[in-house]
């Protein structure tokens, strides 16, 4: 986003403090804005949705007597504007309530349940990136020829394929037949709360901890669901790779670059490749993004005890204060990303400016 | 490719061929692994958990005055941390006397004044399963009345009305009736909530295990109780998985990775029996398939209607096929097993038959109905092949697949059309289901008996209401049963509920675990029992 | 120089007609821009073979009562989970003994009706909004951006799910609300392929003949940004499909008994290890489709692009 229509001084203006600080206050005002609306909506939609959270709590058994009390426990009955008014007070106070379902206070629930999705949804994209761009860059440069068509048919099949279906096949052949990887689950059974639990990231705790085997054994269990995650990361990133290559590769400065004698490689990897990162880094956190707002079906398949089934589990429950949490922190992370994307952009592209 | 990716991708395989060897494949001798779907718990209190798994939970980790023998399910109720009882000549009494020398997880010692006070909450607290309690007239105001600890060792219990002293004590066993640390409990109570708050999450009782951690959605882990007054448990410590697929429990059941699968699909069951080091057993349950019609809704109160839906649907062929081994033709509102269980099953696929109803009725084409289910697979396959049958004989069927919640606020409002579900009992007496299936005492909307599967559908049901009420205060177990047989034939003919099946579970399990007690058509899963 | 205001009537003059390089008219110019396109196309015989994929899916679409060997509907319980190749059912039965190969069939028309719908809605709702946003700046992009970013920041299928749960069940509704929830990420394409683009010469050119922003932004810069969003929605087209599969898996998609091809998927993963087949079509069924869609996607590209330079 630019403030006026003209070319601002180069990154040192940018960087000067004044208008550092203006676009950071600016920054932070359209942040808070968005995550207002995204409160906002999220509780709208809680109270029009025809889920009965009070069910949720008492059961089907229940009387009309301890129905109508526990509605009125949970206060329900309040005007919406007050609810709402109640819920934002106590947000802002950092109290995100208790989840109906866990009977645990939300936040508690997502410290333990985002690091397990982060965790899966890093390497995940760490797969897509690390193979993905490559993929592309060769796709992209034997254009019309095999390794073109083995790229886009490899990236197709797994982006064509229900995630459950690749899944329970990883496991069938990997876990049950080659006993490559661990089964469903994060770790074995075992090892759980062996290590103390810093970052909530497995892989991370056990290596603050210096415990191997526990890390050794996280990484079994991770490997496929990342991997099963990462082939639709690779897929997409592979794509969009090899578009925004073959675009930069039709351009002329390509040529005028052949021309001057720059090795092939040079070419491609230093200077079309360069070009590409701006456009390239949004695909990656968009990607990176979906991932994280968790594949539901991923861990569900692996037993995978992560934000995306919690929230799911949490709105087909209605119940509302782990929706609305869950919904907060994914969003921030979101925000935050596409805030990132934004600045990089500015550093790297003199021309989006 | 780059130098990188080679370089990284050859150390994740290498990490991948490390890590493989490091997994261990087969549990330890002393620890039982289970995979089971856990995410219907709710909360943990004995005094409001309801649901399937808090009910096994709480199995292992309390115990209740009056208990079941795992050992021998059918014999009925024997005592448990009341070690004997007296009943009044007026039948209203109970006096029972506690066991001596046992000893709450906390290291408390077990009393009198911790059942009376485990009692008398859940009255207080009036959470869904209070009415287990409440119907023998024990109320807020009279609780400390008629729920007392004479003394250390005696509990005496004082019910409104006589009941079958079969039926006081069946109730008893019911997880409701769970025995709390009350010293425990009110150390951990907020704003006179008897440790309500506390317990929704933590476990203080007196039974085989303790609850040592629990993810809610994720796993729970048990360890076991050294001092246990049965005896100390074989397995020191149970881990119970959470894992909702069918496909992947029989995974890692295969891989001995688990030692009990308890939600194999039927066609992994027929998988997994033929293979080497896995056993597959089968459990008669008490949960009860059926279709229920609402009869605020016309044509569906037209009793030839509802005989010719009885009549559109195929009982055999469907447990032979999509139900096969996890579900038995049953007709009656008791489940098999129970004191007054009916073995007629008077109905079977006759679509000829439905449709000649249908003509009589005046509605051989016209009816056009919505079945409101549970969107799990194997409800969704019944109420689709429902759907087939039923079209056949001319009634038109629109399925709604909702989940769990959305589909109960529309039945509790009686504004469904059908509804196809399942109904478990709540305590192993045949009140449980009497009540709720053959027993109406206020058919109007403000009544709102939203408990009773008999208001929910509308049915104005004077006369079996009051046979269902003399039969629970029948002292004479024989006269009782038949009693309860003659309301299930007239329910039979007469309701608008199409029962079809019973349950049955199978559990797939490792070779060697023996003694895992499923709980029947009368209890949960007892864990306590177990040997490798 | 031969004569172009020729009639189209003759032969021969049809193709001169539309392969000049002067033409008469704004009609004729568009024509020739088509028709060249169409070459370009033609020319690529992968792009040929998803042309051939969408086609057969429309045909079979279309006459699916007369292509399908049996009722899609039709149950037949003893007959259940028979493996390809049993008589009577070439690519096998389902759980309750319906023909897999007619319930594919039919649920083609569903699939069209999916990939229509979604293809109407969100892609051109997002390019509308990323472009205006890009190309105007100021407050503007700063407003539509952060609208964009409150629906990004929606946990995607949480918020179709919401939609969902408070329209109801049921195929069309969750298909507009997947739809609903997909146009952000055009938006943001269509966006930063917009900044890139408004500062370049011939932008400035037109903008000093005196076309209005209007003008600049729907002839000018939308098109050019078309073909990020066509790839983007060919690519998207297979996810839509599974993300109503994964809506049907959380009972609030295709209700029963229609063969939906998700809804198929989502019932026979209870069978994946054994009876495949109940999910393996299926499947098979939603990659051939994409596949075809991603073909002709990027041969469009190739063709509609103005600077790939082929």
């Amino acid at each position: 986003m630019s403030l006026t229509g003209s070319v601002s001084g180069g990154r040192r203006a940018w960087l000067s403090s004044r208008s550092a600080a203006y676009k950071g206050g600016r920054v932070l005002l359209s942040l808070a804005f968005t995550l207002l609306g995204l409160l906002l909506i999220t509780f709208l939609i809680g109270r029009v949705m025809p889920i009965d959270p009070v069910l949720s709590v008492v059961g089907e058994r229940a009387s009309n007597e301890v129905y109508m009390a526990t509605r009125a426990a949970m206060g329900l009955d309040d005007p919406l504007y007050v609810q709402f008014f109640n819920y934002l007070s106590e947000v802002l106070r950092g109290d995100f309530g208790n989840s109906l379902l866990t009977s645990r206070p939300v936040i508690d629930d997502i410290a333990r349940v985002f690091p397990a999705t982060l965790e899966l949804a890093t390497v995940a994209t760490l797969l897509g990136v690390l193979l993905g761009v490559p993929a592309g860059v060769l796709a992209a440069v034997n254009q019309g020829r095999w390794p073109d068509h083995l790229v886009r048919l490899v990236g197709l099949f797994g982006y064509s394929m229900p995630v459950f279906w690749l899944g329970l096949m990883g496991l069938l052949i990997f876990y049950g037949k080659l006993d490559w990887v661990a089964g469903p689950g994060r770790l074995d059974i075992f090892f759980e709360d062996v290590v103390p639990q810093v970052t909530g990231v497995i892989l991370v705790d056990s290596l603050l901890a210096g415990d191997l085997e526990v890390f050794g054994n996280a990484l079994s269990h991770i490997i496929l669901p990342a991997s099963v995650l990462g082939y639709y990361s690779l897929a997409y990133i592979s794509r969009m790779t090899r578009s925004f290559m073959l675009e930069q590769l039709a351009q002329e400065y390509i040529t005028t670059a052949r021309v001057k004698g720059l090795s092939e490689a040079r070419v491609i990897w230093g200077h079309a490749l360069g070009n590409v990162m701006v456009p390239l880094i949004t695909v990656v956190a968009l990607s990176y993004a979906s991932l994280l707002e968790g594949s539901v079906l991923t861990e569900i398949v692996f037993a995978w005890p992560g934000i995306g089934f919690y929230i799911t589990n949490a709105l087909l429950s209605a119940d509302m204060n782990a929706v609305l949490g869950g919904t907060v922190v994914v969003g921030m992370v979101f925000i935050g990303l596409n805030l990132l994307s934004d600045v990089l952009y500015r550093l790297v592209d003199p021309r989006a400016r | 490719m780059t130098k990188f990716t080679s370089a990284f991708a050859a150390s994740m395989l290498a990490a991948v061929a490390m890590t493989s060897t490091a997994a261990l494949a087969a549990t330890p001798k002393d620890t039982l692994v289970i995979a089971t779907s856990i995410d219907d718990i709710v909360s943990i209190d004995p005094a409001e958990a309801f649901e399937f798994s808090g009910g096994d939970l709480l199995q292992n980790t309390y115990d209740r005055l009056v208990e079941l023998d795992p050992k021998n399910l059918s014999a009925g109720y024997v005592p448990g941390l009341a070690a004997s009882w007296k009943v009044s000549e007026d039948g209203k009494t109970f006096t029972l006397t506690m066991r001596e020398g046992i000893k709450f997880h906390s290291g408390n010692p077990f009393t009198a004044e911790d059942a009376a006070f485990s009692l008398r909450r859940v009255v207080l607290l009036e959470k869904t399963p209070s009415f287990i309690l409440t119907q023998f007239g024990f109320k807020k105001d009279n609780v400390e009345q008629t729920i007392k600890a004479t003394d250390a060792k005696t509990l005496v219990i004082t019910t409104d009305k006589k009941y079958a002293e079969s039926f006081v004590l069946n109730c008893l066993t019911a997880t409701v009736g769970s025995i709390v640390d009350k010293k425990v409990a009110m150390q951990n109570e907020k704003n006179g909530d008897f440790g309500y708050e506390w317990l929704k999450t933590n476990t203080a009782g007196t039974g085989a295990y303790a609850l040592k951690s629990w993810k809610p959605n994720e796993s729970y882990v048990l360890e076991a109780n050294a001092d246990y007054w049965r005896g100390k448990p074989a397995m020191k410590r149970v881990f119970v998985r959470h894992i909702s697929e069918s496909a992947s429990q029989r995974l890692l059941l295969e891989k001995g990775d688990i030692d009990v699968a308890r939600n194999l699909s039927p066609e992994d069951v027929a998988a997994v029996s033929a293979m080497d080091g896995i056993k597959v057993a089968e459990d008669l349950r008490g949960r009860i398939m059926y279709l229920s019609l609402n009869q605020k809704k016309a044509p569906l109160n037209d009793p030839k209607v509802v005989e010719a839906v009885k009549w559109a649907v195929d009982y055999e062929g469907m447990t032979k096929t999509i139900l096969k081994g996890q579900y038995t033709p049953h007709q009656a509102f008791l489940p098999l097993t129970y004191l007054g269980e009916l073995k007629d099953r008077p109905y079977k696929l006759d679509i000829a038959k439905a449709k000649a109803l249908l003509a009589e009725a005046g509605h051989a084409s016209d009816i056009a109905i919505k079945i409101n289910h549970r969107n799990d697979p194997q409800t969704m396959a019944i109420a689709t092949a429902l759907q087939g049958t039923l079209t056949q004989a001319g009634i038109k069927v629109e399925l709604t697949a909702m989940t769990g919640k959305q589909s109960l606020g529309e039945y509790r409002a009686r504004e469904h059309d059908a509804y196809l579900g399942a109904w478990g009992p709540d305590y192993p007496d045949p009140h449980t289901n009497a009540d709720t299936f053959a027993h109406n005492p206020n058919n109007s909307d403000e009544a709102k008996l939203t408990g009773k599967l008999a208001w929910r559908n509308a049915w104005d049901i004077p006369e079996m209401t009051k046979a269902t009420a003399a039969a629970v205060e029948e002292a004479d177990t024989a006269k009782r049963a038949e009693m309860y047989r003659a309301i299930q034939r007239e329910h039979q003919q007469k309701s608008p509920f199409v029962v079809m099946f019973q349950k049955i579970e199978q559990t797939g399990l490792r070779k060697g675990v023996e003694g895992l007690v499923t709980g029947s058509a009368v209890s949960s899963v007892h864990y306590w029992t177990v040997t490798k | 120089m031969t004569d172009h205001a020729v009639s189209p009537g003759r032969r021969g003059g049809l193709r001169a007609w539309l392969t000049t390089d002067t033409p008469a008219s704004r009609f004729q110019a568009r024509c020739v821009q088509s028709y060249l396109g169409w070459l370009r196309l033609a020319g690529n015989p992968l792009a040929m073979l998803g042309l051939g994929i969408v086609a057969a899916l429309i045909l079979a679409a279309i006459f699916a009562p007369l292509l399908a060997p049996a009722d899609p509907l039709l149950q037949n319980l003893s007959g259940r989970l028979q493996p390809p190749g049993s008589p009577g059912h070439i690519l096998g039965s389902d759980e309750l003994g319906r023909d897999i190969l007619s319930r594919l069939l039919y649920g083609a028309r569903i699939t069209l009706y999916i990939v229509a719908l979604v293809v109407i809605t969100a892609p051109i709702f997002g390019l509308i909004v990323g472009t205006v946003a890009g190309y105007a700046g100021g407050w503007v992009d700063v407003v539509l951006m952060r609208m964009t970013d409150v629906f990004l920041a929606f946990p995607r299928l949480i918020l179709a799910l919401a939609f969902v749960a408070a329209l109801g069940p049921g195929i069309g509704n969750a298909i507009l609300a997947i739809a609903l929830t997909s146009w952000p990420p055009y938006a943001r394409i269509a966006r930063a392929e917009t900044m890139t683009i408004r500062n370049s010469d011939f932008i400035a050119a037109i903008r000093l003949q005196g076309a209005s922003p209007l003008r600049i932004v729907s002839g000018h810069v939308m098109p050019l940004c078309l073909s990020s969003v066509i790839v983007r929605v060919t690519l998207d087209m297979a996810g839509i499909i599974l993300t109503a599969a994964g809506l049907g898996f959380l009972g609030l998609g295709a209700q029963p008994p229609l063969p939906e091809w998700g809804a198929m998927i989502s019932v026979g993963r209870q069978f994946i290890l054994d009876q495949w087949w109940v999910a393996a079509m299926p499947g098979l069924a939603i990659f051939t489709v994409s596949l075809g869609f991603n073909l002709l996607g990027d041969g469009l590209r190739d063709a509609l692009d103005p600077r790939s330079g082929r």
